[in-house]
């Protein structure tokens, strides 16, 4: 134990003062620093939004409540699901991917580091530009403060006519900046994984995480242009007196909803892809099986990234469209549902039978499937186009999209955190924080997302500041703020495990879970160069095979082909 | 003992050869790029004849043929001048080059006089209908594209000049070409759309 304290030390950055620590910072393009730099920031903007969707809730939670002005009400939501989408979960997941991608996939660094570090950089300021609309948007004319208008912006609504002032310019021109640094940090993980993998990691070793982290950000590629061509356009209109979404002229009221949600749903599965990436790590190493059914999870992945692009209008069941378009848009969404189930009941067959270990990854883990799953059968409730007639921008849809990516993807997330924290820092997080955290946090979560399903059914719209007595949403919403309190104190305990566990977090050691991916094949944390000889791999679980040797996974493993393997 | 000590090392015997990152990197940017085309055109598409004052494309749009024929046969010249610098013909990978950069800048040339027609003989703006809108957004998306080519084209044609272009610039060479030959392509989609479908 004494020697690998002294290794840690060791291990630390030779310069130690303040300044060079910032220096290093900024000009570092190291895939690891720029990853955890990602997950830093992205962990600073999920305090502040998550802040604001408590003062939000603190608002909400009795009737005729005076707490946040109706203006800076509208101002909360906003930012609070702008900031959630693109400066938590965007940035979290260019983070989890910029770390592990190289080390699973066995090479030094990302294919392009430079252009590593632009994207983190964008991604800086874009999100510093929204939050600075706070004090830049009523610079000179007084009008509007942090943008008002929706995470989604809906024109003509945010048109010059309606929505004067620079709130909305500042929430188009961030977002176009995080955008293209998404892009390009997307574009290098997918050159990564095709062009960088070690000898014998064939597309179809690949680790799980790693596949869907592909599939993820070659969606990113695809998807993104979407929204920025979407915002150039309102941009046209803003500045220039173009007419594309201005309804006086002939422009088009749905346009916008449409091209929004051509890049807004495909959005939802490239949040919650990372988090069955995580799953798909953490299930197999805790219940001590390989996963159930590798190549069908692969084929699930792409089938759900392939079936999103074809679900955008489900989104817009209100606006009147034909019944022809409903009704397509009604099934392709069900469809999303079976590559969906499949990768539950792949999951579950990974834990049926296994010698499971409850360490907090694998807790959260389980929050996931219990919960993801609710989230996916309202998901199916909601795609039924009559349902949606009635309950579209209800509570019931904040309940649905919350069970999916806080039920979903945050509590992916936070396994991930609990699982990879010992290689990134050399400590394991505190166990019993880390217990507290996921009471407090599950209990909380249900205590607000499972009333809210009822407030939605008994008619509470959405993004109402405040309601009035004798509507019967009273007792419902007292019982949701309260669960945000919660969940507040659930990522405290987070917060201080994390920083905690930095000094007095117990040793690690390189492969603390006995796990089977590469990236537990080098120290915690890794070298700069994290590895000193490339690996080479002959199956999907390659530590398996080192610790195994007697009984290694590529006996099994595409038999047939065993001509390429080394001996 | 490290679990990584015990990984079977790297064997130069097997063959393992991947893609190369630059040419993954350059068709990624490529998609993208076409997806951003895309939703510009469904937009020019979408709007046709939903212009409620005028003038409308047929009152005032030309087939830009000399300007297409340009950027066609660019496309041409930079294979051509690909094949000369991968053969080591320093000379013909210079005039070829040139050539290039000359054909960019005259479709660019054409397109700011048909503009200058446009804005100041016919009164179409970007603000004046709907068509002006669509027709500049998505006419100059393309031609901020061909801008950004020629100064790729000129940067390659400067370091051609001083010397500084050797063979591991190969690789380099070839991907502006793909970048070129996807402006040019985008222009085909565009010519089609705006002067043939839209007209």
């Amino acid at each position: 134990m004494a020697s690998q304290e002294i290794a840690l030390t060791l291990n630390r950055a030779p310069g130690t003062s303040l300044v060079d620590r910032l220096h290093r910072l900024v000009v570092t393009v190291d895939h690891k620093e720029l990853g955890l730099m990602y997950i830093g920031t992205a962990l600073i903007f999920l305090v502040v939004a998550g802040l604001m969707a408590v003062a939000i809730r603190l608002q909400l939670a009795v009737p005729n409540n005076t707490l946040l002005e109706p203006e800076v009400f509208n101002r909360f939501f906003t930012m609070h699901g702008t900031a959630m989408v693109f400066l938590v979960g965007m940035p979290i997941i260019a983070g989890l991917g910029n770390y592990l991608v190289p080390l699973m996939i066995g090479t030094r660094d990302m294919a392009f580091p430079r252009l590593n570090a632009l994207g983190y950089w964008m991604f800086v300021f874009g999100a510093l530009l929204l939050y600075f609309s706070y004090l830049g948007a009523p610079g000179l004319n007084g009008h509007g403060s942090a943008p008002d208008v929706g995470w989604f912006a809906y024109a003509p609504l945010t048109g010059r006519a309606f929505s004067r002032g620079h709130s909305t310019d500042y929430w188009i021109l961030s977002l176009l900046l995080t955008s293209v640094g998404s892009t390009v940090s997307a574009i290098n993980v997918v050159v990564t994984t095709l062009t960088l993998r070690c000898r014998g990691m064939k597309l179809m070793r690949m680790p799980l995480f790693v596949w869907m982290m592909l599939v993820t950000n070659f969606m990113i590629i695809l998807a993104l242009p979407s929204l920025s061509a979407a915002q150039i356009m309102l941009l046209i209109d803003r500045y220039l007196g173009g007419h594309f979404f201005d309804t006086q002229s002939g422009g088009s009221a749905v346009l916008w909803q449409h091209f929004f949600w051509i890049f807004g749903h495909p959005e939802v599965y490239i949040l919650i892809i990372p988090g069955f990436a995580c799953l798909s790590e953490i299930i197999p190493v805790f219940s001590r099986k390989p996963i159930f059914g590798y190549p069908v999870m692969v084929g699930a992945t792409t089938m759900i990234a392939f079936i999103s692009f074809g679900v955008w209008a489900h989104h817009m069941f209100t606006v009147g469209m034909t019944s022809v378009g409903n009704t397509f848009f009604a099934i392709s969404t069900m469809l999303v549902g079976v590559p969906t189930g499949i990768k539950i009941f792949n999951w579950l067959g990974t834990i049926y039978g296994g010698k499971i270990r409850l360490e907090i990854p694998m807790i959260f883990c389980l929050g996931f499937l219990f919960q993801f799953l609710i989230a996916g059968l309202t998901g199916v409730m909601l795609a039924v186009t009559p349902f949606d007639w009635q309950l579209s921008d209800s509570y019931f849809v904040v309940a649905h999209f919350h069970y999916v990516l806080i039920g979903g993807l945050l509590y992916a997330i936070f396994a991930g955190l609990y699982y990879w924290y010992p290689k990134a820092v050399g400590r394991l997080l505190n166990r019993k924080l880390g217990l507290w955290h996921f009471w407090l946090f599950t209990i909380g979560f249900h205590l607000t997302f499972d009333t809210m399903h009822f407030s939605g059914l008994l008619g509470m719209p959405r993004r109402i500041f405040t309601y009035d007595i004798g509507r019967g949403w009273e007792m419902l919403n007292l019982i949701g703020s309260v669960g945000a309190i919660f969940q507040a104190v659930g990522v405290l305990c987070l917060v201080i495990n994390l920083i905690r566990s930095l000094r007095h977090g117990k040793v690690a050691g390189n492969d603390p879970w006995d796990a089977w991916t590469l990236e537990w094949a080098t120290t915690s944390p890794p070298p700069v160069y994290n590895f000193e000889n490339i690996p080479v791999v002959r199956s999907r679980r390659p530590l398996w095979d080192v610790k195994h040797p007697e009984d290694p996974d590529w006996k099994y493993e595409d038999s047939g082909e065993q001509g390429e393997s080394i001996r | 003992m490290t679990n990584e000590a015990t990984l079977p090392l790297a064997s130069e015997r097997t063959a393992w050869k991947l893609p190369s990152s630059r040419k993954v990197a350059v068709v990624c940017l490529i998609l993208t790029e076409t997806c951003l085309f895309s939703i510009f055109v469904v937009a020019y598409l979408f709007y046709l004849g939903k212009s409620l004052t005028g003038p409308t494309p047929r009152e005032v749009l030309e087939l830009p043929v000399l300007s297409t024929i340009c950027l066609l046969s660019s496309s041409v010249t930079i294979k051509l001048a690909e094949s000369a610098f991968k053969k080591d013909w320093e000379r013909l990978f210079r005039i070829l080059w040139a050539l290039t950069v000359g054909l960019a800048a005259i479709f660019l040339a054409m397109t700011a006089l048909e503009w200058r027609r446009l804005i100041y003989e016919k009164g179409l703006t970007i603000s004046t209908n709907l068509f002006g809108t669509t027709f500049y957004s998505l006419v100059g998306l393309h031609a901020s594209h061909v801008i950004v080519g020629l100064c790729l084209l000129l940067v390659v044609f400067i370091f051609s000049l001083t010397g500084d272009l050797t063979k591991m610039h190969s690789e380099r060479i070839q991907m502006i070409s793909w970048y070129w030959h996807f402006v040019d392509a985008v222009w085909v989609v565009v010519f089609t759309v705006v002067y043939v479908i839209g007209r």
